[in-house]
């Protein structure tokens, strides 16, 4: 479109991309998906959700705004995760607590670096976005760690009832478990590193470019919000699996029957 | 056997506290021999396996060991020496050498080959895939890791349900060997006929509850049918 400014696709702009959703909702009614609303309702949600967000962003992001209102939205996000995460695997022991400190400690190491080195510098128009990729893309693995290591302690109860007799350690005897669910956690997110530039070009960076940032810029925002993204879901599923592991045993080295409540 | 080798149990009950399995248990067990556990389905007899190795704990009552409340023992030193095998074979991944050493993790190749000849299986297994053992095969190396603890009992909760005849006669074999070698065995088992071919003691359980205690031909002169009927009394 002529007249665009680098960076601003203007409300035209935003609307005329919508015939992309139109497209989309064309082929499920040409091959009968019945997929129609839930794509309408999607692209909704999405843009009211983001207009939102955007709209909320402009009390942090302003250089002039207290740090204090990026450091709340931050707690926020935080306790959003830990709810999610409390909902999503609902059976696991003391899920809630468990996973705020998991967020928590994430956030804590990996802004810690960012900001620490100065890669960033700390004002609420990186804070807030940053904090906001590490909630964000750790959240899947959390929950997906936390699930795994219950049905881990259901379905293989005879193996590591099997290791505990033999006199190993509650540590020893769940550690393959652990290991797995870790592994299972993490490897997408290895596999997706991976595969980024050349199978897929990642938000980020494609967002920036579009917003008019030279592509080599964009490039070196990417890789650290990639690094990013690897540290915090190895952080939060780290904390969170060795956590869910010591709730789900006894002190006399027992696994505890885990749907049945801990206290 | 040293009169404190036995397991003392007094007042023991297990299992959901508003609706327990085992309910107000009394029970010296002698520990040498094998003693076999007998009685119905839901008697308690796996739940009271469990607790003598500590996988669970009673909800009231006291366990004791060699004089020792179970609670005073550290639960890893206790396991090792009140050594537990199951219904169903755990196999754990990896080679039959690999599950030698999750109970032992130093032990040696002729202490592998020395402790699977002792339940009968040949030593060229040690480099084999544990899952592709049989299921006689796969509870005899069960009880060959659990002897790589030297424990001085061996619990064995129905060690032979899973098994074809003549797979159970080999693990029966080779829990008779180890009682004669020194290890006291307690078995479950709801087998008349292997805890007529295998029994020192009998202790039968009902209810939750001990229903008689004592030697074979003891059992079978009782007046009590059930009694009569869990030994198989001819």
């Amino acid at each position: 479109m002529t007249g665009v400014e680098q960076g601003d696709i203007g409300t035209l702009g935003l609307a005329a991309s919508g015939i992309l959703v139109a497209v989309a909702v064309a082929i499920s009614l040409w091959r009968h998906l019945g997929l129609e609303r839930s794509l309408l309702w999607a692209a909704l949600r999405a843009l009211v959700q983001l207009l939102l967000v955007g709209w909320v962003l402009q009390f942090v992001v302003d250089p002039d705004d207290p740090l204090i209102f990026s450091v709340l939205w931050l707690s926020a996000m935080v306790s959003f995760a830990a709810y999610t995460t409390s909902r999503r695997a609902a059976n696991v022991p003391k899920v809630l607590p468990l996973s705020l400190l998991a967020y928590t400690a994430s956030a804590i190491v990996v802004l810690g670096v960012l900001f620490g080195f100065g890669i960033y510098e700390l004002e609420g128009r990186t804070l807030v976005p940053l904090a906001g990729m590490v909630v964000g893309n750790s959240l899947a693995a959390t929950v997906l760690v936390s699930r795994q290591l219950l049905i881990a302690a259901t379905e293989q109860r005879g193996l590591i009832e099997a290791r505990l007799a033999l006199g190993l350690t509650a540590k020893q005897a769940f550690q393959p478990h652990l290991r797995q669910a870790l592994r299972t956690a993490l490897v997408p997110q290895i596999e997706s590193t991976k595969a980024v530039g050349i199978v897929f070009l990642p938000g980020a960076m494609v967002g920036l470019i579009l917003a008019g940032v030279d592509p080599a810029d964009a490039v070196k925002v990417q890789v650290s919000v990639m690094y990013l993204v690897l540290g915090s879901v190895a952080t939060t599923t780290a904390v969170m699996s060795l956590g869910i592991a010591r709730e789900l045993f006894t002190p006399a080295q027992q696994l505890r029957r885990p749907t049945t409540p801990t206290d | 056997m040293s009169s404190s080798d036995v397991f003392e149990l007094v007042g023991v009950a297990a299992g959901p506290a508003d609706d327990p399995i085992l309910r107000g248990l009394d029970l010296r067990v002698a520990a040498n021999g094998v003693t076999v556990l007998a009685g119905p389905s839901g008697a308690g007899k796996s739940t009271l396996l469990r607790l003598l190795n500590r996988l669970d704990d009673p909800v009231a009552g006291e366990i004791r060991w060699r004089g020792r409340a179970l609670t005073e023992w550290e639960p890893t030193e206790l396991r090792r020496q009140v050594a537990m095998v199951f219904q169903r074979a755990p196999v754990f991944p990896g080679s039959v050498l690999d599950n030698l050493r999750v109970a032992s993790a130093e032990v040696s190749p002729d202490r592998a080959e020395h402790v699977l000849d002792h339940v009968g299986l040949p030593t060229q297994l040690l480099d084999q895939d544990a899952a592709t053992l049989s299921g006689g095969e796969a509870q005899r190396m069960c009880v060959a890791r659990a002897l790589l603890t030297e424990p001085a009992v061996l619990l064995a909760d129905e060690p032979t349900a899973a098994l074809d005849r003549a797979a159970r006669a080999t693990v029966e074999e080779l829990g008779r060997s180890l009682a004669d070698s020194g290890v006291a065995v307690i078995w479950v088992s709801h087998d008349t006929d292997q805890l007529r071919r295998l029994a020192d003691h009998v202790i039968v359980l009902a209810d939750g509850s001990v229903r008689a205690t004592g030697h074979l031909d003891e059992l079978d002169a009782s007046d009590d049918p059930l009694v009569r009927q869990s030994v198989g009394a001819p």
